[in-house]
């Protein structure tokens, strides 16, 4: 059991880099708005690039 | 290929008969109101951002047709002197600017003006936050300028206003991020311990090396350090104060816990002796700082009410000086300086009338949703709006003397004050840890003249297993967990109490008018009374009304599209306007302006909201009845209240008439009308000897001190600022189903807090004999102290689903 002694320091170095890594997102910002994000990741700005959605050809297909 | 629709596409309101406003939108002809959505929509096509109206779940706010004086408006915020106090610039020509946005309903508005105006050239950076609709805008001053940006965020149906974010936001994100990290110190740490502790515990039954054992425990108490010094330290600050006021608050026990059990295991891993409690140390503070983390959620949310009420005040104002008028930012104005105020105009400061007679819209801070007439000698109140006709006033009090921002103050005490509930809380555990100090004093005292050896591990044993964290987290974890389910649904909870009074509601008294009413007119009758016909007298009285923006006017004038030409205005304020129309000349407005000089006259119509068209020799054509429109989901409500064994009453400052039509359709069968706010506060306090529950409904600043004066005070999220500010819950939703909703939450709340407390004393009763006796060892002690805890907290996430 040994192994314990390298294992555990090596998990508390681990959670340091977590915390470290939260101080961060916090410090910039990414907990400000936690409604936002959820809806945001729904709306597709590349819509009008994919093939079938490109604006003119939408019209030739008539209403959905 | 297009279905005639009977509802605007883009805000929802029901296009007039007749309408033309037509666009094609993602392929399809899509009806709108008025010229205002089309030009919103157009822009929105325009812009290739017509995935909008895909995403969007809500409908957009009704666009105002952009008057072209109010952009020219939007250009004095270039101004240096008007930026200085919200602009901060980086770099040279880099500035940044914080902007409260009207209008955002739903996750698509953001994404809209993210990308519209994040396209524009210039623009560095504009982000907008969905939770508090704020925007942070970061612009190149070189390239474009910010009145600019404010006229696109305009073009698609959004108001921005510029506001001085130092005050309260700054304070709120720096509370926030504070809470954030000392939430993530003890959540990281109270896993890791956690991990640690199982070993142990399975070392204690299985064996274990002494020497694996001991780091074990170091590696713990190196974890704990850190939630302790840093995460707890609100506790131990907290109790400190209590201390020294004298007083035993809650956090003292809560101190004393997590200070006793960290002290004791650090003996404990130092002298190679007893047990530690690591475990328990960093998982109850992690919980602690997580109910107290949502309850600030809330808080904070409830106090950016206060920061909108900047938007009700113009930024510049016109100062009438001996050579003329000039623009100045309304930071500059003194005392006794004489403003115009333009029609349409927002009032900058408290002040008099001097010369002009017009109509005030005091909505914002009465409720009342018609304009009240003013004349010279009257006061203006800053926020309110000037509706008819320009208005001279001398400045008497400005900024923080002004009525605006004492309700401003109000509104941050009332949220900062501590619920009375709380306080008897508080009182309970300050005799809670009283006797508990006691008993262990007295175990300890026991133990030491029987067995000096055992004494220091049984009063620790006594201490941890009977700390009160079960009991401090019993209430906070349910009101949290329901707090947060009702946050969802759009009901506010802004005062701890709130809840649990609102379980024990026996009677539930409504204001009308903006409550189980929308507040808003809408034309309920036409009578014709001479020649013409009720479609004729409609045509008629709308072009009339064209020019006009008392609300009255603004109905009748969107009753017709396209009305003929009124011409030869002349305006009575707060009386009516004589006009000719096709050749012939009408009045209309107030019976007794529209019929003088004739021998007719009308008689009252019961309560309701009326004007009268007239020929110009006072013969009445035509009376039009406006009345207030019950909400849709009022009488649904009102059923699920009253099937909950909730007395309703509806205390009205109404025409009894008018009451009790309402009170009719809604199945209410107690009605008071034509009552003062001190009648409704009597009828209150009547109620109260009898031993009622009270819970109050209403909007108005009338309502404020009746709001005030019941056990639980619910405002309208759409009502005014000071009735919000004295409620203690807001149901920013605006649905009255929800209402119920939370009635419903509230009552399963206390039920949960019932058996929270019911369990968490039964407990301690069992456990702490069992301690003083010595049978418990402290590792049992530790494990039945976070089981009771974690039992209560998983007992109160019922409620959150």
């Amino acid at each position: 059991m040994d192994i314990l002694y390298l294992l555990i320091p090596l998990g508390l170095v681990l959670l340091g880099i977590a915390v470290w890594a939260f101080m961060w997102a916090v410090k910039s910002g990414q907990f400000d708005d936690l409604e936002g994000p959820a809806h945001r990741i729904l709306m597709d700005d590349d819509d009008p690039k994919i093939p079938q959605n490109k604006p003119d050809e939408r019209l030739k297909d008539g209403p959905r | 290929m297009s279905k005639p629709q009977d509802s605007c596409y883009h805000c929802g309101l029901p296009v007039p008969e007749g309408s033309h406003y037509q666009l094609e939108i993602l392929g399809q002809k899509r009806n709108m109101c008025c010229p205002g959505c089309k030009a919103v929509a157009q822009a929105i096509v325009d812009g290739g951002l017509s995935d909008f109206y895909k995403h969007r779940t809500e409908n957009s706010a009704t666009a105002k047709t952009t008057v072209p004086e109010l952009l020219d408006e939007l250009a004095l915020y270039d101004r240096p002197e008007l930026q200085r106090s919200f602009v901060i610039s980086d770099e040279a020509n880099i500035k940044q600017a914080a902007l409260i946005l009207e209008g955002i309903v739903c996750a698509a508005c953001v994404w809209l003006n993210e990308r519209h105006v994040g396209s524009l050239p210039g623009v560095l950076e504009f982000s907008v936050n969905y939770a508090t609709h704020r925007a942070l805008l970061r612009w190149d001053d070189s390239q474009i300028h910010l009145s600019d940006i404010l006229r696109e965020i305009a073009a698609i149906g959004y108001i921005a206003h510029p506001f001085d974010s130092g005050r309260q936001e700054q304070l709120y994100k720096k509370e926030r991020a504070m809470a954030l990290r000392r939430l993530a110190v003890a959540g990281f740490g109270a896993m890791q311990v956690m991990m640690l502790a199982v070993g142990l515990y399975a070392g204690e039954h299985y064996g274990m090396a002494e020497n694996m054992k001991q780091f074990f425990r170091w590696v713990s108490l190196f974890i704990a350090i850190p939630v302790v010094l840093y995460s707890a330290r609100t506790f131990f600050s907290g109790a400190w104060g209590d201390l020294k006021r004298r007083r035993l608050g809650m956090d003292v026990p809560v101190a004393l816990a997590i200070g006793s059990a960290f002290a004791a295991s650090l003996y404990a891993t130092v002298s190679h002796s007893g047990e530690v409690y690591f475990d328990s140390v960093t998982m109850f503070t992690f919980f602690l700082l997580a109910g107290r983390f949502l309850e600030m959620g809330a808080r904070q949310r409830a106090g950016q009410a206060a920061e909108e009420l900047v938007k009700l005040l113009p930024a510049m104002a016109t100062r009438l000086t001996n050579s003329g008028e000039e623009v100045v930012p309304v930071g500059e104005l003194a005392h006794g300086d004489q403003l115009r105020i333009k029609p349409g105009d927002g009032i900058p400061a408290d002040g008099r009338i001097i010369a002009g007679q017009s109509s005030v819209d005091e909505s914002l801070l009465t409720g009342e949703s018609l304009p009240i007439a003013k004349s010279v000698g009257d006061t203006v109140t800053a926020g309110t709006v000037n509706v008819e006709s320009p208005l001279d006033i001398e400045v008497e009090k400005l900024g923080e003397e002004t009525v605006l921002a004492s309700i401003r103050r109000l509104l941050d005490r009332a949220l900062s004050e501590k619920p009375a509930i709380a306080l008897v809380a508080d009182r309970v555990a300050g005799w809670f840890v009283g006797g508990l100090l006691l008993v262990a004093m007295l175990v300890a005292a026991y133990w030491y003249f029987h067995a000096p050896a055992q004494a220091f591990w049984i009063v620790l044993s006594v201490l941890v297993v009977t700390c009160p964290c079960a009991l401090s987290l019993a209430t906070p974890a349910a009101m949290t967990a329901a707090t947060g389910s009702l946050t969802r649904l759009g009901v506010l909870t802004t005062r701890g109490h709130a809840l649990e009074t609102l379980a024990q509601v026996s009677h539930m008294l409504f204001d009308k008018t903006g409550t189980l009413t929308s507040g808003r007119l809408s034309l309920t009758e036409v009578r014709p009374l001479g020649e013409l016909d009720r479609k004729g007298c409609l045509r008629i009285a709308a072009a009339l009304e064209q020019a006009s923006e008392h609300p009255v006017a603004r109905l009748l004038a969107q009753q017709v599209v396209a009305p003929p030409r009124a011409s030869e205005l002349v305006a009575t304020p707060g009386q009516g306007i004589e006009g000719t129309v096709e050749g012939l000349r009408y009045r209309i407005g107030r019976s007794g302006y529209a019929l003088t000089g004739s021998g007719y006259a009308l008689e009252a119509s019961s309560g309701f909201s009326h004007a009268v068209l007239a020929t110009s020799e006072g013969r009445p054509l035509a009376e039009f009845l406006f009345s207030d429109v019950i909400r849709p989901e009022a009488k649904a409500s009102m059923q699920q209240l009253q099937q909950a064994g909730i007395e309703l009453q509806i205390l009205s400052g109404d025409q009894p008439q008018v009451v009790a039509q309402v009170a009719r359709e809604l199945g209410i069968t107690a009605w008071q009308a034509g009552l003062s706010p001190a009648d409704k506060l009597a009828a209150i306090k009547q109620l109260q000897q009898g031993q009622a529950v009270v819970g109050m409904v209403g909007d108005g600043v009338n309502d404020a001190p009746v709001l005030a004066g019941a056990e639980v005070s619910v405002a309208m999220g759409s009502g005014t600022q000071l009735a919000q500010a004295s409620a203690d819950m807001v149901l920013l939703s605006g649905q009255l189903t929800h209402l119920a909703k939370a009635v419903m939450v509230a009552r399963k709340a206390r039920a949960i807090v019932r058996q929270n407390l019911a369990w968490a004393i039964l407990y301690n009763l069992v456990a702490l004999p069992l301690a003083a006796a010595g049978f418990i060892a402290p590792w049992m002690a530790a494990i039945g102290m976070s089981t009771s805890s974690l039992i209560v907290v998983v007992n109160a996430l019922r409620l959150s689903r």
